[in-house]
């Protein structure tokens, strides 16, 4: 049973996670894998990275009532060196895709993205009849987690990181190229 | 001042203006060749004194091309809209005012940037948004680029 094998259904339900943690590879680097992966995943620590409207709601997630904190999502990190995931929320303008990807590129290893919103999803409302949006922050930067919505609840963010959370827990470092997270390959 | 003393007064200076009705502010089309005069009275006059240029956008209109002035008095509360209209979409060109209100600076240059809208006498007339060798002006209606434009 490898990772590829799994359905996307199975892929929503801990159990299959935990059977496929039980029969995926041998015991010594599942083990292993184990305790990389729960510290990675319980403590993804996002970057200060805002470019519109999403980002006053990445903030709401992040404040006292919503609290991504409770996931593990932990502290918003104003250098990307010190970050794992970069949020992007936002719309991106050909000006702004060059500092993306430096930004990316600046991230240490392991490093995952979130693209939050119809327009770092698609260009969104900006789609038609413009001549400065990028469609779709994966034409710069691979995304892992894609959140639609214009913005998304918080509740829509909070579920997408444990997503992501999800994807990190089926890592392994003997065979990254079976990572399901998309710098990776 | 009320807004019709105000309009009088505008008018008094300026004989040829129009006014627009029904608009959220007093609006008032001024000749280009006036514009330059009646911004100069309207801010150094005690009784008007308007001190602050709150915006200054470009218009296109498909046959014509204007630039919308939206005018406020700090002291004594009251606004104004002044337009001015070309018919010129070759070489518009319209005086600048940021010599009397310093922010139109930058406003200018966006108007440029985005409609191709040149401002004589301006200090430092060059793009601000898009980069110095980009093509044409986006925000006009008959603007065309083919590559990165999706039709609706």
């Amino acid at each position: 049973m490898g990772i590829k094998n799994i359905k996307e259904k199975d892929f929503q339900d801990n159990e299959t996670l935990e059977l496929f943690r039980k029969t995926g590879s041998g015991i010594l680097m599942t083990t292993i894998d184990a305790v990389i992966d729960w510290g990675r995943s319980n403590s993804v620590w996002p970057l200060t990275f805002a470019t519109s409207c999403c980002g006053i709601e990445m903030m709401a997630t992040g404040a006292s009532r919503h609290d991504f904190a409770r996931f593990g999502i932990e502290v918003y990190r104003a250098s990307p060196r010190q970050a794992d995931v970069i949020v992007v929320a936002g719309t991106i303008v050909n000006k702004m895709a060059p500092v993306l990807k430096r930004l990316y590129d600046q991230m240490s290893e392991p490093r995952y993205v979130i693209a939050m919103g119809a327009c770092a999803v698609s260009g969104g409302p900006f789609y038609y009849n413009s001549y400065h949006v990028v469609r779709g922050v994966d034409q710069v930067i691979p995304v892992d987690v894609y959140i639609p919505g214009c913005p998304p609840r918080p509740e829509a963010l909070l579920y997408g990181v444990m997503q992501l959370q999800r994807k990190i827990k089926l890592e392994t470092i003997t065979r990254p190229e079976e990572s399901m997270i998309m710098g990776r390959k | 001042m009320d807004n019709e003393t105000l309009k009088a007064r505008i008018l008094s200076i300026v004989p040829d203006a129009q006014t627009e009705e029904n608009k959220q502010y007093l609006t008032l089309v001024v000749p280009a060749a006036e514009l330059h005069n009646l911004a100069e009275k309207l801010k150094n006059t005690q009784e008007l004194s308007f001190d602050f240029l709150f915006c200054l956008s470009g218009v296109d209109y498909g046959k014509q091309l204007a630039v919308v002035y939206h005018l406020n008095s700090t002291t004594h509360k009251h606004a104004v809209v002044l337009k001015v209209k070309t018919d010129d979409r070759v070489n518009p060109a319209f005086d600048t005012v940021c010599d009397i209100w310093r922010t139109a600076d930058f406003h200018e240059r966006e108007t440029y940037d985005m409609f191709g809208i040149r401002f004589n006498n301006h200090p430092d007339l060059r793009r601000i948004f898009l980069d110095e060798e980009w093509k044409g002006y986006p925000l006009r209606k008959d603007y065309v680029d083919e590559v990165n434009i999706v039709e609706f």
